[in-house]
């Protein structure tokens, strides 16, 4: 998650941020120099709320809003406390947001959504959307997008974000308006570069299968994790079985009766302890699913560099097709094989006026190349720097996340089996004083 | 000359007697046989007993196979050291089977009827569920004849019986067992088929056989509780043992994240073996104990069945001397 705060415990609601933790954060997410939005402005996504509308096939439906709120930071520097500026917006509005970012710019690794669905549930959790702990767990997950993207670099300067945050209504217009649907590369297109690209940079190709493979082990390790958890929670709510016996005894017995009775209790306690455990042990997924997702985001950069380098390799070699072309026409010498080569040889070459045009028709499509060549060049280097730059600072975040994460797991289990520790030893007590 | 050495003396031995007394201040003979479940066999022993004059020592060890043509059995070595004057030799080595030991409870019954004789470990085992063979249940059950042979050893009146004799120092039981069969099967059909009506039962034992009925409730419910954690242990388990090698895999596309994520994997490991000895400690320190008991209740509910019997006999020939009598009375 994008906060610092305090290295104990598990990454905290967007509402408990403080200054100092805001510029933590920032400094989390690699900053570089130059202001992002999140130095100019405090952002909280503060509450959610059930609304019900009309979608968009006129039906009555309930969906959930969240209540977005800034703040500039000169205010509250200066002692101010202004009341916070905001606005309510739906998930889909978010997801509008994304993939705006996505075509927009294809090069940077972009903050992946908490998820559409939930998934990976051990049994006790309801695959609800309207579950309220769902919502909660999707509240801090938006706010942690929003801080994330306001503390890019380059992602935060963009003003389709900044109306994100601050104009409710229009908003949407205006990022149609941007025409960002039509640029989104066609899943296709990518797809054949994929195969049919010859000299990719080979640190993306490794960069990809790195992506790869951390999605497919995130997504292993939250299954197997779930079914832990499932396991974990079926051993401590058994246990709540002994506090029922023990209790029921405890009424047969003379001097045993109280011992029976207390230890019960703990019992009770203990099996009642693991919803608690496992709720926050939910945390720790969700920042697993974050990388999850982050890992899809990180593919998408590699193929958009397949994809350009795909561009102008074939950019490239229509040039060279060109050029020989004309080579061919203006040498009467036919170094390949073509059908022209054997239509002149069968029915005889053409007139020199024909010749005349063809030639001066390839020199306009050679120059028209050649500037293809340059642009398309030019382009996949950009791309290549920018993106290079990009899953560095990616590389180093996650590496600082994940770590965290692992040591905020840690912490969690050590405290579970301390609590543990603690129920059994006052039960023997209590069965010591029988 | 005064002797300084000897008060120390004294008081060093008495601080290492105070160090390994039970929880209720009787004393622990320090130089008994040494094993920690020896040591556990005699902190369940009465308390009244006085460590210093044992003079009778058994101990259950060596379980062996034995395949003849008919069947496969173990047999355990029984082995005593004794200083009593009932005994011919001093020191004692036989082997004795299951059925054996069987044969013994049974005449300790049969003979001492007035007390509560321990309980033998369960007799039956579904030949396709349990492997009567396997080294946990063969050592589960020479622990438990343990107990039994150390309990009636230790007991001041069940110790002295011919028939105790007899099993620790006879070369074989054989001649006897035929017998103890047939009288054993008697017996049993008394108590089953006894039609004898009963008048009123004394309220201390209604009291203490309802309790009993209970009790024995109670311990069984734990049991099947205890099975079920042991259970759903396993299966946590199971997922654990999959989950640590997902980080390891992790681990090895990793850079900086190597070292933690290795760190996590084996610690999930490290917990995985902690709770397979935790289940099994369940499985072979715990649930025997619990069954113990319930078998202790069973042979107490026997004993006051009898008791049970024996008043209503009492009470049906008071009833048939009284007719007589009113008889005899009208006849003359």
């Amino acid at each position: 998650m994008a906060d610092a705060g305090n290295k104990e415990s598990a990454p905290i609601g967007g509402d408990e941020f403080t200054n100092t933790e805001l510029e933590n954060n920032k400094n989390n997410t690699m900053v570089e120099e130059g202001s992002t939005l999140l130095r100019r402005m405090e952002i909280s996504v503060a509450e959610a709320e059930k609304r019900t509308g009309k979608n968009t096939v006129n039906m009555q439906e309930i969906f959930t809003v969240y209540l977005i709120e800034t703040r500039p930071i000169d205010a509250i520097t200066e002692g101010h406390n202004p009341a916070p500026d905001s606005l309510w917006r739906r998930y889909s509005e978010f997801e509008i947001l994304r993939n705006y970012l996505l075509v927009t710019y294809p090069f940077i690794v972009v903050p992946p959504l908490p998820e559409k669905r939930a998934e990976f549930v051990w049994h006790k959790l309801s695959a609800d959307n309207m579950d309220p702990d769902f919502v909660e767990r999707r509240r801090i997950g938006l706010e942690n997008f929003l801080l994330r993207v306001a503390s890019h670099s380059v992602l935060s300067n963009d003003k389709i974000l900044y109306h994100f945050l601050t104009e409710e209504h229009r908003w949407k217009e205006v990022v149609y308006e941007t025409g960002f649907q039509a640029k989104a590369d066609s899943r296709i297109k990518a797809l054949s570069a994929t195969f049919r690209v010859k000299n990719p940079d080979k640190r993306f190709t490794e960069m990809k299968h790195y992506s790869d493979e951390l999605q497919s082990l995130t997504s292993q390790l939250l299954r197997v994790r779930a079914r832990v958890a499932d396991r974990i929670y079926g051993v401590y709510k058994v246990h709540g079985n002994y506090g029922r016996v023990f209790s029921e005894w405890s009424a047969l017995e003379k001097e045993m009766g109280d011992g029976l009775q207390s230890a019960g209790h703990h019992m009770d306690a203990y099996a009642a302890s693991v919803d608690d455990i496992l709720e926050e042990e939910e945390r720790y997924a969700d920042q697993l699913k974050e990388y999850l997702f982050y890992a899809e985001a990180l593919r998408a950069v590699c193929r958009k560099h397949e994809l350009t380098q795909y561009e102008l390799e074939t950019a490239s070699s229509d040039l060279i097709s060109k050029k020989q072309q004309r080579e061919e026409l203006a040498t009467g010498m036919v170094r390949t094989f073509s059908f022209k080569g054997m239509t002149n040889k069968l029915f005889g070459q053409e007139t020199p006026e024909q010749r005349e045009a063809k030639l001066s028709l390839l020199e306009e499509q050679i120059v028209q190349g050649e500037e293809t060549v340059t642009e398309k060049t030019v382009e996949c280097e950009e791309y290549v720097k920018g993106a290079w730059v990009d899953m560095q600072r990616f590389k180093e975040q996650k590496d600082r996340d994940l770590r965290e994460a692992l040591i905020g797991y840690a912490v969690m289990q050590i405290s579970m089996c301390k609590k543990g520790i603690q129920v059994w030893t006052n039960a023997k007590e209590c069965f010591h004083k029988m | 000359m005064t002797r300084f050495s000897s008060p120390s003396q004294k008081q060093s031995a008495q601080e290492s007697a105070r160090d390994l007394s039970l929880p209720n201040g009787t004393p622990v003979e320090t130089s008994s046989p040494a094993s920690s479940s020896s040591l556990l066999n005699r902190l369940q022993l009465d308390d009244d007993l006085d460590g210093e004059t044992r003079d009778l020592f058994v101990t259950v060890e060596d379980p062996k196979k034995h395949v003849s043509t008919m069947e496969t059995y173990i047999t355990y070595k029984v082995a005593t050291k004794t200083t009593r004057v009932e005994f011919d030799l001093p020191e004692y080595s036989v082997r004795r089977r299951y059925q054996d030991f069987d044969w013994l409870r049974t005449k300790l019954e049969d003979t001492q009827p007035t007390h509560l004789i321990p309980p033998l470990p369960e007799k039956f085992v579904m030949k396709g569920v349990v492997d009567r063979f396997s080294e946990e249940f063969v050592e589960t059950r020479r622990k438990a004849l343990d107990k039994f042979m150390k309990r009636v050893a230790d007991h001041p009146v069940l110790s002295f019986n011919e028939h105790f004799n007899a099993f620790l120092s006879a070369k074989d039981l054989d001649k006897r067992r035929g017998l103890a069969l047939l009288s054993k099967m008697g017996e049993s059909v008394k108590y089953v088929t006894g039609g004898y009506k009963l008048r009123s039962r004394p309220v201390e034992f209604s009291a203490m056989g309802d309790y009993l009925d209970m009790f024995t409730q109670k311990l069984g419910t734990i049991d099947r509780i205890a099975q079920r954690i042991i259970k759903e242990q396993s299966e946590y388990q199971v997922e654990l043992r999959e989950y640590g090698p997902v980080y390891t895999t992790w681990a090895l596309s990793e850079a900086e994240l190597q070292e933690p994520l290795e760190g996590v994997a084996s610690c999930v490991a490290n917990c995985s073996n902690a709770l397979d000895e935790l289940t099994q400690d369940m499985s072979e320190d715990f649930l025997p104990v619990l069954r113990e008991y319930v078998l202790y209740i069973d042979s107490m509910k026997i004993v006051l069945k009898k008791r049970d019997n024996i008043q209503a006999e009492y009470e049906t020939k008071l009833e048939a001397a009284a007719f007589r009598k009113e008889e005899r009375a009208s006849a003359t």
